[in-house]
């Protein structure tokens, strides 16, 4: 096990030296030339393009790092904003990585790698692979090379017969002890060396960074759904119910005035006005159920899907585990997102029955939509899935969907909310 | 007959006392909020009660709570529920004792008096009344493998007339047949559902209580 895990991490420190002397030298000189060469303008051009080559090919040794030696190295770079296009953009995309800080402890980290780096890499590989130089010298090896002249040195020993080449194998335990002591050592310092130069300065205000460009999008979306939700909202009165109260009041007038003339007419019309305000009552009704259902209102989440559940054309088995009650602007996102998911599959899914599962676990409410339908949805065709998504992201949410060919269809949705105390009954 | 009312709209509440009141019902008490109701209601065991589902002080369910809260008090309570939306998942706890006496209708059904005041003496005989649209949502939805699946079209458009509380002779004249042919349905119903021989007035509430569970 030990062996196997040194003669891994030799390996590794062979690759990673290779690239060092490869990858990182050239790029460290290729940058240099190109930020000296800003003065003419070419490196304004330049940079931008090469640094993109310099960063993932940084990001890759950030991976390796993660996946060869369990460092995590997040990445440093400021989120890039939106660019202009033409010789504009070009200048914004040059500021915005001469003005980022990573870039300069990129650079000074390509030329560290390329000596530092390149040093312990080979030291790492060579250590646990001369003692068994030793070895097969004082097997036999040492004769061709004394026969046909030459002179070895292995380490302070002059090989120059049996003897001393057997000297020399003898030392090669010495060596092999030392790569299996020190040869993961060696690799770990490597990796701690490229851990700090290459993570975050301030990991602190990395992640603020990255929050502000996350909450900056998300709200925008907000504020998107919402103004064409509120359209829809003032469409549909102003269609519906504020056209039927007009007609009504209409109606009414014409009523005062046939009362007396013609009251058989009057009733008539008296009949069509109650008409006209019982469909105004029910279109208020649902639309009252697009803005907030009232048994989402009176009951919260729970019951509101066990309510969809019973509308639902689909057998629907609905279990839910919140004890309280969810803040409101994530409950009601919660409803129509498990709404919507719901209507897609009893129209596309081609299931027959459909589990929800509704729990809120430290912090988290998580709900899990399954059908056992014929699968194949794809977050990426029509609007559905992702507009969902985009709803939830709002309040941190994620969506994750898994539906291969052949069904089932899962969809599983992650909101943090906090609860408020259940309701006394 | 004497008649507890909660509603919390003073404009509906009053509308309310008058229209009762021109039907010669006595009102016993008229609350608006659901507290006092839950007090009314045990205290007074009115003949019926018409209740508000939302009510303050959360302005949530609290009449409905307060309703089922009284029925577990005073079993058989009759009680007709008002709201502005109907679910059938609130039809379903409210029938879910089995015991008859309930009502729910949407506020919509006391524009025609005549038919509202009838459901209200049809809750305080300790029949049903479930608003059309509660039907509809069931009838609008295609057969599962349910028990209701066994029943044929027509019965199911017995059983959704009996949930509206409508008595044999009701339904017989609303689907133009005579009343023997509706009697020989209602019990074809009560066999593929399964119900026990009881009076009629029960069966009839096991079967909408079924027909609601089946959702």
């Amino acid at each position: 096990m030990n062996i196997r895990a040194t003669a891994l991490a030799a390996v590794r420190g062979l690759v990673l030296a290779l690239l060092s002397m490869v990858a990182s030298l050239t790029l460290f000189i290729f940058t240099v030339v190109t930020i000296s060469l800003s003065s003419v303008l070419v490196g304004v051009f330049l940079l931008p393009p090469l640094m993109a080559g310099v960063r993932s090919y940084i990001n890759l040794r950030r991976r390796l790092a993660h996946q060869w030696f369990g460092v995590r190295v997040r990445e440093p770079y400021r989120p890039a904003p939106e660019f202009q296009g033409g010789v504009i953009g070009m200048l914004e995309r040059y500021r915005w990585i001469m003005t980022d800080r990573a870039t300069w402890r990129d650079l000074l980290w390509l030329i560290c790698d390329a000596t530092a780096g390149f040093t312990l890499g080979i030291f790492a590989f060579a250590l646990p692979l001369y003692g068994p130089y030793g070895w097969v010298l004082a097997l036999g090896v040492w004769r061709p090379i004394v026969h046909s002249g030459g002179s070895d040195w292995y380490t302070f020993v002059p090989i120059r017969g049996q003897g001393t080449a057997t000297l020399a194998g003898l030392l090669g335990f010495v060596y092999a002890g030392l790569g299996l002591w020190l040869t993961r050592k060696v690799m770990a310092a490597h990796t701690r060396m490229t851990g700090a130069q290459l993570r975050p300065t301030n990991e602190r205000e990395r992640e603020l960074e990255m929050r502000v460009a996350r909450l900056t999008e998300t709200r925008s979306d907000a504020l998107d759904s919402q103004a064409a939700e509120l359209r829809r909202i003032e469409r549909d009165l102003h269609d519906g119910a504020q056209a039927r109260l007009v007609a009504m009041g209409m109606s009414l007038g014409a009523i005062e005035h046939l009362l007396e003339r013609d009251p058989q007419k009057a009733k008539i019309l008296l009949s069509e006005a109650r008409e006209s305000s019982s469909k105004a009552l029910t279109e208020l009704r649902d639309l009252v159920r697009g803005i907030h259902p009232p048994v989402l209102a009176e009951r919260g989440l729970g019951d509101a899907v066990r309510a969809l559940a019973m509308a639902s054309p689909l057998k629907t088995e609905v279990s839910a585990e919140i004890p309280g009650r969810i803040e409101a602007p994530v409950e009601s996102a919660a409803y129509f997102a498990v709404s919507e998911i719901l209507t897609n599959a009893a129209k596309h899914s081609g299931a027959q029955r459909v589990w929800v599962d509704l729990r809120h676990e430290e912090g988290m409410l998580r709900i899990v939509i399954t059908d056992d339908g014929r699968g194949g949805a794809d977050a990426s065709d029509g609007t559905g899935i992702s507009g969902i998504e985009r709803r939830i992201g709002t309040f941190d949410g994620v969506l994750a969907l898994s539906s291969p060919v052949g069904g089932p269809t899962m969809v599983t949705m992650e909101l943090p909310c906090e609860l408020s105390s259940p309701q006394p009954k | 007959m004497r008649v507890v009312l909660a509603e919390d709209l003073f404009l509906l509440r009053d509308g309310l006392i008058r229209l009762l009141e021109a039907y010669d019902f006595e009102i016993a008490a008229a609350v608006d909020n659901g507290p006092e109701l839950t007090r009314a209601l045990v205290t007074i065991k009115p003949d019926v009660a018409v209740v508000d589902v939302r009510l303050p002080p959360t302005f949530t369910d609290e009449g409905l709570q307060a309703a089922l809260h009284a029925r577990r008090e005073v079993p058989g309570l009759p009680v007709l529920v008002l709201s502005q939306h109907v679910e059938q998942l609130y039809a379903r706890e409210l029938l879910a004792d089995g015991s008859g006496g309930v009502g729910y209708l949407l506020k919509d059904r006391v524009f025609d008096a005549d038919q509202f005041i009838d459901a209200v003496r049809r809750v305080a005989a300790g029949g049903t009344a479930m608003d059309p649209q509660v039907i509809s949502q069931l009838l609008a939805r295609k057969s599962r493998d349910e028990p209701l699946g066994d029943l044929t079209p027509r019965e199911r458009e017995v059983l959704g007339l009996m949930a509206e509380g409508r008595s044999n002779v009701a339904i017989a004249q609303r689907l133009v047949v005579t009343e023997r042919a509706i009697a020989k349905h209602t019990s074809n119903i009560f066999l593929k559902l399964d119900l026990p021989p009881s009076d009629d007035d029960n069966r009839r509430v096991l079967a909408v209580l079924a027909y609601l569970n089946a959702a």
